[in-house]
């Protein structure tokens, strides 16, 4: 029966599908140029130098977000000075030295996915009991990076295996042919090569610290002030989006929340051409 | 090819060079191996962790009461059930508008798209992906919850529609993505054969390469739903938040994130616990999309 | 670079005791933190030392009080003993009312307690029952474990007892938004939504409603008329430090009332 009505109808309904195709490429897209003009066309007017250099006070009319700015820093750094290297380290073990298919290379594998699997928000949940309250770090810096290390540790360890393992064999095997010894062989060969791969596992996990916002204020709280020290609280960038669209009501008010959008959207979009940037040149290598 | 690659990196284990006890390697073998165990512990802590704290509230209400109780109101009763279908509902609804025009644009990709136009496209979809859900909350708050309200002529249009919309958008960068990479991984065999025995472009996509590509398909909308269950600021933003059970989608609800999200902070004794029991049906969720998609993909294998 | 992480971690890590001394920290009712960012922000000003305000809801702030994590909760609403522990003392900083705010288009003026407390039961729907235009009531309420909605539900009669529990007897339809930000923002947006905020927080942007006649203003308050109004609490350990008790010293002082009042609260001394 298909196959009688395809006779007839194939010309007509691949031109149909044919509008389908093009008809949803073009919804993608005219959704992404609707909320980035949207914002954009509202927020960029309102970013200026002082509001991205600016403190933000209740006392007065400024509103500046340089507070939120360095915690956000922070966060992003403090996260990936704890998950990077564990990370990294992982896709070694998992490429380098553990015997493929084995128990211990399942179990870490399933671990690490599963990890990737939980919702954000069940970290939110955890941080806060676990390192605010019951290790006593409280609303801070170091609670929230804890947190959000965890998050993004199986971003990095996917993208890094991936990059460790895409290193052309021949590289240790003539590391090793020299008679170097195999973290030798790893440091000075495998890695230098994996590198492109690495740091865009790293640009990941940025975005994706910057991105979260739940798990970031059940832990590292919502204090406007610049954080001090890791112990200090702080809001990001994106917790602070979050604070503004609760208080909207003078045009200052909706400006505030456009232009914080407008530097999130600015810094997701540098962070991708960055990625593209270092994927061509790895492609030129 | 992850076989090949398994199997030359056991080759390349067997050309290290065979020395005495060395204990310079044995410590970086030992320092990759504990860095390799934090994932696990991590893991392991979050899962004992959520469970030891939400298993009082199981004990003291019930399991069937929690997980089917219709009312929510701490410290007396802790049902659930209208967050578990609001969840169920909204997922639901984004899938069935977001998936649709994900795989078409996946499709668009890597099928039909002019190189020049791909290469504005996917960045496109790229920074889709970057954007914070709380942007994408504040424009659904700013322009879809008002848009319903005057479409359906309601009196607030923090629905459950305006979550399905703004979640739709969220999950079309992960399905996209995912499908058109498995698309693109087929192996041109399947598309020369088809078009060789005289089928159209349209009709080898069709009923060749997309039932080919079916595993990363999945694997794509699995991530997608997953992206939409977890999915807490933007939720909270649009959607009204009653913990009542909605009668239609043009009604406020209350999803299991936003259970947690909202009274997490306030929230003490039997009450927290409840709210981690909230965290473990989240998890059963997550943990059941993941072993459908496993059974999905493993029949294909055969 | 793993050394220059290293390097910056501890450095941190060093730093943080001695700043830790010096920050008063401070956490709790998202009204209360309303005042508080404002009386801290002038407290620094003067005195050169930090202090920090996280508005996470009263429950959360008396529960920090008492285990430590902060050195001052904040709260909206009377504290039950069984909430505190012996070393605990409880300081009145203010007092505020509680506004049921409706949105400017709305011709409705006044409501008696038993029309609001009707609205909130969900027994009246329509605005039309209490003498507004043909419209459905959008309700909007707080979170559980907000001081305002426990207030609220206190004098406002809306608590019912299940199994031996006292809980809400707000409908479970109502919309809810976490923060008197969120309330305003849905209120002034919606022409049909009722909410509760905290009086000191109701600007041009919506409109309090008068009840039983008595409109919501501080003096009303202050002479018993208006009856919907609660404290802020502020709780501190005894041996909580000097740097703690010297802010709430501020805090009582002429010139930190003068800011409880300029920013539409009710002062106590």
């Amino acid at each position: 029966m298909l196959q009688e009505k395809r006779i007839f109808n194939r010309e007509r309904q691949d031109k149909l599908l044919f509008a389908a195709i093009w008809s949803a490429a073009a919804i993608t897209i005219m959704f992404l140029l609707w909320v980035v003009w949207h914002i954009l066309s509202n927020g960029l007017a309102h970013v200026s130098w002082e509001f991205i250099t600016g403190a933000y006070t209740r006392i007065g009319e400024a509103s500046g977000i340089w507070a939120m700015i360095v915690s956000t820093v922070y966060m992003v750094g403090l996260s990936l000075a704890i998950a990077a290297p564990i990370g990294i380290m992982t896709a070694i073990y998992l490429t380098e030295y553990a015997a493929p298919g084995s128990k211990v290379v399942k179990t870490i594998r399933f671990c690490t996915e599963s990890l990737a699997g939980i919702p954000s928000i069940v970290y939110g949940l955890f941080g806060m009991t676990f390192f605010v309250t019951t290790l006593g770090l409280g609303f801070s810096i170091l609670s929230g990076s804890l947190t959000l290390a965890m998050l993004i540790l199986p971003v990095i360890i996917r993208t890094t295996e991936e990059a460790l393992l895409a290193v052309p064999m021949s590289y240790r095997e003539g590391g090793y042919a020299l008679g170097s010894s195999k973290i030798y062989t790893i440091y000075r060969l495998i890695l230098p090569s994996a590198l492109p791969g690495i740091v865009t596992s790293i640009i990941l996990s940025t975005g994706r610290v910057i991105g979260e916002s739940a798990p970031v204020f059940l832990t590292a709280g919502m204090v406007t002030q610049i954080p001090e020290s890791v112990l200090d609280s702080g809001r990001t960038l994106t917790v602070h989006l979050y604070k503004l669209t609760q208080e909207l009501f003078t045009q200052h008010e909706w400006d505030q929340a456009y232009a914080t959008a407008t530097v999130l959207i600015v810094l997701v979009l540098l962070l991708n051409m960055t990625t593209k940037f270092i994927a061509t040149r790895m492609n030129k290598h | 090819m992850m076989n090949t690659a398994s199997k030359a990196r056991a080759q390349g284990m067997q050309l290290a060079p065979a020395k005495n006890f060395d204990w310079k390697e044995m410590f970086f073998h030992l320092l990759f191996l504990a860095s390799a165990m934090v994932g696990v512990i991590s893991v392991t802590t979050i899962g004992w962790f959520v469970f030891q704290e939400g298993l009082p509230a199981f004990r003291e209400a019930g399991v069937v009461n929690l997980v089917l109780g219709r009312e929510w109101l701490p410290p007396a009763l802790y049902g659930i059930f209208p967050m578990i279908v609001s969840t169920l509902i909204s997922t639901a609804g984004a899938v069935v508008i977001g998936v649709p025009i994900a795989i078409l644009t996946a499709v668009f990709l890597a099928e039909l798209a002019p190189k020049w136009l791909a290469d504005i496209v996917r960045p496109a979809v790229e920074l889709l992906a970057g954007i914070p859900s709380v942007v994408y909350g504040f424009f659904g708050l700013v322009i879809i919850v008002p848009a319903i309200e005057t479409l359906f002529n309601i009196p607030a249009g923090n629905t459950i529609l305006a979550g399905i919309i703004v979640l739709a958008i969220m999950i079309l960068p992960t399905v996209i993505t995912i499908s058109e990479t498995s698309l693109r991984a087929l192996p041109p065999v399947y598309k020369e054969g088809a078009l060789a025995l005289g089928a159209s472009h349209i009709y080898s996509i069709f009923k060749v390469l997309i039932p080919a590509a079916r595993s990363g398909i999945f694997t794509g909308v699995a991530l997608g739903i997953a992206r939409a269950i977890g999915e807490t600021m933007a939720i909270i933003m649009v959607m009204g938040n009653a913990p009542a059970m909605p009668g239609s989608i043009l009604e406020p609800a209350r999803t299991l994130t936003a259970n947690i999200a909202m009274e997490m902070s306030y929230a003490t004794g039997i009450h927290s616990s409840a709210l981690y029991s909230t965290g473990i049906v989240l998890l059963v969720f997550i943990v059941l999309l993941n072993a459908s998609l496993l059974y999905l993909n493993r029949k294909r294998s055969y | 670079m793993k050394k220059v992480i290293g390097l910056l971690t501890a450095v941190g890590l060093m730093a943080s005791p001695q700043v830790l001394a010096g920050t008063v920290t401070v956490s709790g009712s998202t009204s209360v933190a309303h005042v508080m960012e404002v009386l801290a922000e002038n407290y620094q000003n003067v005195s050169n030392k930090n202090v920090e305000v996280q508005s996470t809801g009263s429950s959360a702030g008396i529960r920090a009080a008492k285990d430590g994590t902060s050195m001052i909760g904040m709260s909206s609403r009377n504290v039950k003993q069984s909430e505190l522990n012996s070393d605990t003392k409880e300081i009145v900083i203010a007092r505020d009312g509680i506004a049921a705010a409706v949105n400017n288009a709305n011709p409705v003026k006044n409501l008696t307690q038993e029309q609001i407390s009707k609205i909130y039961r969900g027994e009246i729907k329509n605005w039309s029952e209490v003498g507004g235009e043909s419209r459905p009531i959008v309700v909007v309420t707080r979170e559980n474990g907000s001081g305002t909605r426990g207030a609220f539900e206190e004098i406002m009669k809306l608590q019912r007892t299940i199994n031996g529990h006292k809980v809400t007897a707000i409908t479970p339809t109502a919309q809810v938004g976490n923060g008197n930000g969120m309330i305003k923002t849905i209120v002034a947006n919606n022409p049909f939504a009722i909410g509760y905020i905290s009086l000191g927080s109701v600007d041009s942007s919506l409109r309090a409603i008068d009840v039983d006649g008595v409109a919501a203003t501080d003096d009303n308050i202050a002479a018993g008329d208006y009856q919907i109004a609660r404290p802020f609490i502020v709780l501190m350990d005894k041996n909580a430090p000097s740097t703690a008790q010297e802010f709430i010293e501020y805090i009582m002082s002429a010139d930190g009332q003068g800011i409880v009042a300029s920013e539409g609260y009710i002062r106590v001394q």
